[in-house]
């Protein structure tokens, strides 16, 4: 039996009917056509499907489409709703040479904001910390880790010059 | 490697939560965070025909703290929301560590403490210090409610006492007596994103200078996690000595008996017993002075 749920995914509301064995990870990429989150190993290792939920990274691929009823998520998508002004985490990637093949860069970018939102000024620790459930075979971690860092500095100094204003 | 197919049920009260469960038999599984269930359920291990959530039942949910009655995390608290609440992290270090240290932030942020446990793995992170500081759990059925404590609630690898019908409802950890510590260490290959290939944790009450009493758990090196008897026995009632923790470290490496597995070796383990075990002490007492 399927199961009617409503959710807001980048601050878009849905109201659907869903499968309850279907996961957030086939209802964002296969239903709304939300392709930046990826599928790596479905079993929550990887990171590459990382997506927040009400504040929180979660692996989409171990989350049930069911369960986000009443839930609020962003996905990559969300992090630049224009589709043109990038968010400052993934400017730095693309400045920092971050991003190698891309497959994890989606996972990466949702849990560097997890971790910027909860502390702002992070040392490399807990950069590295905060990267713990996303695996990237191409850059060797070290480019991410600058780029995460340089984000942390941009968004600081932004929010600085809005008090300033 | 998509789910199986299977009917979802999410009911509002423990009591719904219950029959449903009774009346569905072996069919039926329960799912608190999903990071154990749904992996089982994927690669085939697992194929219930209803799935149970327990995250829209209240009384389940969020971490209470009473200085008289000690800790009592619900069963469907997150491993996140434990390792970063203030009165785990004041009174209860052991465990803030232990759940903040396991798996990465993803995982932390859907798993469950209660679902750790339920899982029975005899590496499961957060059995050792809870067994320490001497836990209880609240089990729940149609006919009533009971407790058991955690060092009798493991019977195997992904065995536990639970009977079919039954509902952990709670973690219930007593509130630390006067000059009494605990402590949790673990090693793995790739630091904590890694299943623990070895986890000790200790919890000791001080009178003075004398170990009034003591309590070792080993994880990972046994089917369950277990109880260093023999080691705890023998520092029971003695005065605080390096030599007293490590013939202590020594004794439980004799009573561990771990296997050799793709995370180490059985004779690395036995090592690292007397390793973590001499610092699990020595970290315990610390704390212990403290308090």
């Amino acid at each position: 039996m399927k199961h009617h749920i409503n959710f807001s995914v980048n601050g878009d509301d849905y109201s659907l009917a869903v499968d309850p064995w279907r996961t957030l990870n086939e209802l964002l990429r296969e239903d709304l056509n939300l392709t930046g989150t990826k599928l790596g190993c479905g079993t929550g290792d990887c990171g590459a499907c990382t997506v927040m939920v009400d504040g929180r990274t979660v692996s989409s691929c171990l989350t049930l489409a069911v369960s986000v009823n009443g839930k609020s998520v962003t996905t990559v998508e969300g992090l630049a709703p224009s589709g043109e002004e990038l968010h400052p985490i993934q400017e730095s990637f693309i400045k920092t040479g971050a991003i190698q093949c891309g497959f994890c860069t989606a996972g990466m970018e949702m849990s560097a904001l997890h971790l910027l939102n909860n502390n702002p000024e992070p040392t490399e620790k807990e950069i590295r910390a905060g990267l713990s459930g996303n695996l990237c075979r191409c850059t060797g971690y070290n480019q991410i880790v600058e780029a995460i860092s340089v984000a942390a500095e941009q968004i600081r100094d932004s929010e600085h010059e809005k008090e300033e204003r | 490697m998509r789910l199986p197919k299977f009917e979802y049920f999410e009911p509002k009260t423990l009591e719904a939560a219950l029959n449903l469960l009774t009346q569905n038999g072996n069919n039926a599984h329960l799912l608190a965070g999903g990071t154990d269930v749904l992996v089982k359920m994927r690669n085939g291990r697992l194929k219930p025909e209803a799935v149970i959530g327990l995250q829209g039942i209240e009384d389940l949910n969020g971490i209470h703290f009473d200085s008289g009655k000690g800790l009592a995390i619900g069963a469907t608290a997150k491993l996140a929301e434990v390792a970063s609440n203030p009165d785990v992290l004041k009174h209860y270090p052991a465990l803030a560590f232990a759940a903040g240290v396991m798996a990465n932030v993803q995982v932390r942020n859907m798993g469950t403490i209660a679902g750790n446990l339920c899982n029975a793995a005899p590496s499961a992170e957060n059995a050792p210090p809870l067994m320490a500081m001497g836990a209880e759990v609240a089990l729940a059925n149609l006919q009533g409610d009971r407790r058991i404590a955690l060092h009798q609630f493991f019977r195997g690898p992904g065995l536990t006492a639970m009977e079919h019908g039954e509902i952990m409802t709670a973690i219930l950890v007593p509130f630390p007596v006067p000059k009494s510590g605990a402590s949790y260490k673990r090693v793995s290959a790739r630091c904590g994103v890694d299943i623990a290939a070895v986890c000790v944790s200790a919890w000791v009450a001080l009178d003075g200078e004398v170990c009034k009493d003591v309590r070792i758990v080993l994880g990972a090196v046994a089917p369950t996690p277990m109880r260093a008897v023999g080691a705890e026995s023998f520092m029971r009632e003695q005065t605080w000595t390096q030599e007293l923790i490590e013939t202590a470290a020594a004794q439980a490496v004799q009573e561990s008996k771990p296997i050799s597995d793709v995370r180490a070796s059985a004779d690395y383990r036995k090592k690292m017993v007397a390793v973590l075990t001499l610092r699990a002490l020595e970290q315990a007492y610390e704390r212990a002075i403290k308090n």
